[in-house]
């Protein structure tokens, strides 16, 4: 018993030691129990979100307005596809697999961003996800590019590389209809009132108010702070929001000199919990289509499966 | 008719083909069985939009009446699109999906092929790149027919019933009209009899390996190419234009 | 491990002719050839590629994190190995 202790004590402080360096924790690597559920929970959160966030912008895909956007949405749709696959793969290196991940996600078990929760309605909710959702999402995952765990970081690096068309291809559909005909002005004005405040939610709960958070940054998941990231976002998008003529839907937009930064108002806190409880407009629906494509494709996974398992037995025989 | 206006049809029956086609596939795009294969036929549909794409703007040029590719993609009715009816029917199950695919990536294969040869040096460019794109479609379709048809009773049946449903619209894809006859004489259009052939003896090929028989006496239905569809194409277009005809005139 | 999903395959890129190929990362598939497709459709879909390796990823043997010190570090003081380990009078070249 004595010598089990002192040997996970002596585990502790080398895993301690290489993040004090930092190193990063390799898929072989001991590491505390804690770190190993933590990051699990993590990446395949993230992974579902990807996964789940297919569906607000696939729902537009075929009534996207011109043949080059199109192609862009169904390119950009895809490639969130292949994100969400990166990130599982990331969290299989820790021991849970795929289906097991799936599961968690089918049954409520796992949860993943809220702001895929609220519906598309409009053509140009494209233009305010792409800009406003991606550009939240990639703050937080140029920070996860120097996350502690070797395989999440990897392939935070790729994805943040094949993510840097997301952001812009959003921002220039807004652009397009903010400097078109007044409708289509009024259509992108209306897109990012609705997706502004669930975007600053996308950060997380405040500071004081995120448990998880503080633990996160000691193991060096995480690198700042959803209040530090928060801000940094509203920093940079206020400017691009002025420069397309359309408006912040926050009366407290004010720069502050001092903190060299915007000063903004409160987010609807309870409007945040009640949509990671699972009661935003679209919680449901979200994971009821996912289960149902799951379903239906159920005898094409047995196919591949069983012809697999032939071809298999013919060799060996 | 005109030579140009000849040209003109036929680019748009190619162009109409992978556009319907490849916006059934985009219609999957998160449905998937497992996420690579969602991947995959996004891919896919990628392509073959991407080929409609370089097509409608060549036929835009040909018609010469200041219109662009998106004009032709989202101002024409039903009445004026030439796909094969083959390519607008819908998504049934994963089955229908990679039947419809496999039928119509074997005719592509072929036909981008001798496409490549054609008189018209823009055409033969466009099928030049098409045919790469083309033979992964018609290797990965093959793959999965073989798959279905030799996994389960289940895969097997559904895949059954598929080829049965969908075959009807096998023959189509080698009609030809006068017209189009015409620009087979100059060299520019291929000669869909001769593909007739190779078509055929892969599509068999294929079916043997995944131990499916050829379906036997179905009446063969056509008249996507003048323009006469299933009904299902008005409700592609419905929904594919909506957004593009509530606000005409303005840029996206 | 072949649950519905596949099994999981390791994927490495060449990516040009010459070059060796590189971990890329994972994909599941059910047999070879889909294991083939499916790490060119998510690895290769912006010119990543010239040639692919798919590989069980049950294949693959793997040293582990402990053994560093037997493995690696013991090459440390094989200095000898390395040309800077010996001299040669100035002006010469080409060596």
């Amino acid at each position: 018993m004595n010598s089990l202790k002192l040997d996970e004590n002596q585990l502790i402080e080398n895993f301690e030691a290489k993040l004090a360096k930092n190193e990063m924790i390799e898929p072989k690597d001991w590491m505390p129990d804690q770190y190993r559920k933590h990051l699990i929970r993590q990446i395949s959160q993230h992974a579902h979100s990807e996964i789940i966030g297919m569906q607000p912008e696939g729902n537009w895909i075929t009534r996207a307005p011109s043949m080059r956007r199109k192609m862009v949405l169904l390119a950009k749709v895809q490639d969130e596809a292949g994100h969400g696959l990166y990130l599982y793969s990331a969290a299989e290196s820790m021991g849970i697999s795929r289906e097991e991940m799936l599961d968690q996600l089918h049954t409520g078990a796992a949860k993943y961003s809220s702001i895929f929760n609220y519906p598309t309605l409009t053509w140009a909710d494209m233009g305010a996800i792409g800009w406003l959702v991606d550009g939240a999402a990639i703050m937080n995952q140029v920070m996860l590019q120097r996350t502690s765990y070797g395989p999440y970081a990897r392939a935070m690096v790729r994805i943040c590389k094949e993510e840097s068309f997301h952001q812009r291809q959003g921002y220039e559909i807004m652009n397009v209809l903010a400097s078109g005909s007044a409708e289509q002005k009024e259509m992108a004005q209306d897109a990012l009132n609705r997706w502004w405040w669930p975007s600053l939610m996308m950060f997380g709960p405040r500071d004081e108010e995120s448990p998880n958070s503080a633990q996160a940054i000691k193991w060096k998941i995480k690198r700042e702070t959803n209040d530090q990231l928060r801000q940094r976002f509203v920093n940079q998008t206020v400017s691009q929001v002025e420069k397309i003529g359309l408006v912040v839907p926050d009366k407290a937009i004010k720069w502050n000199e001092a903190k060299n930064g915007y000063d903004f108002g409160e987010i609807n806190w309870d409007e945040f919990w009640t949509v990671v409880k699972g009661n935003g407009p679209c919680n449901k629906a979200r994971i009821a289509a996912k289960i149902k494509s799951h379903e239906e494709g159920a005898w094409v996974r047995e196919a591949a499966n069983a012809h697999a398992e032939k071809n298999n037995k013919t060799k060996a025989a | 008719m005109n030579n140009q206006t000849s040209l003109f049809q036929y680019i748009l029956k190619i162009a109409d083909n992978q556009l319907i086609l490849g916006h059934r596939l985009s219609e999957q795009c998160s449905k998937g069985p497992f996420l690579e294969e969602d991947i995959a036929c996004s891919n896919i549909a990628l392509d073959l939009i991407g080929a409609a794409n370089s097509l409608y703007i060549y036929a835009a040029a040909i018609e010469g009446a200041n219109k662009t590719e998106d004009d032709l993609v989202y101002l024409r009715s039903e009445r004026a699109f030439r796909n094969v009816l083959l390519v607008e029917q819908p998504n049934t199950d994963f089955a229908y999906i990679m039947c419809r695919q496999f039928l119509f990536d074997t005719y592509d294969y072929f036909f981008q092929q001798a496409l490549q040869n054609s008189n018209d040096q823009t055409l033969a460019a466009i099928a030049a790149k098409t045919l790469k794109e083309s033979t992964y479609h018609l290797r990965h379709a093959g793959n999965w027919i073989i798959r279905l048809g030799d996994g389960t009773t289940e895969s097997n049946m559904r895949l059954k019933n598929a080829f049965n449903n969908l075959w009807c619209y096998v023959e189509e894809l080698f009609e030809q009209d006068a017209a189009e006859l015409d620009l087979v004489a100059q060299g520019i259009a291929v000669d869909a009899q001769s593909i007739k052939s190779q078509f055929y003896s892969h599509i068999a090929e294929i079916m043997q390996t995944a131990g499916l028989e050829i379906p036997s006496g179905i009446f063969m239905q056509s008249g996507g190419k003048k323009g006469v569809h299933t009904e299902h194409l008005g409700f592609l277009l419905a929904e594919m234009q909506s957004v593009h005809r509530s606000f005409p005139g303005v840029k996206w | 491990m072949n649950d519905s999903q596949g099994i999981l395959w390791e994927v490495f890129i060449q990516s040009k002719p010459g070059q060796p190929h590189k971990h890329a990362g994972s994909v599941h598939a059910h047999d070879n050839e889909m294991a083939l497709q499916n790490a060119r459709d998510l690895y290769c879909r912006r010119s990543e590629g010239t040639n692919l390796w798919v590989v069980p990823a049950s294949a693959i043997v793997a040293s582990s994190p402990e053994d560093i010190g037997p493995f690696f570090e013991t090459s440390n003081d094989k200095v000898y190995r390395h040309p800077t380990f010996y001299s040669v009078p100035e002006g010469i070249t080409h060596m």
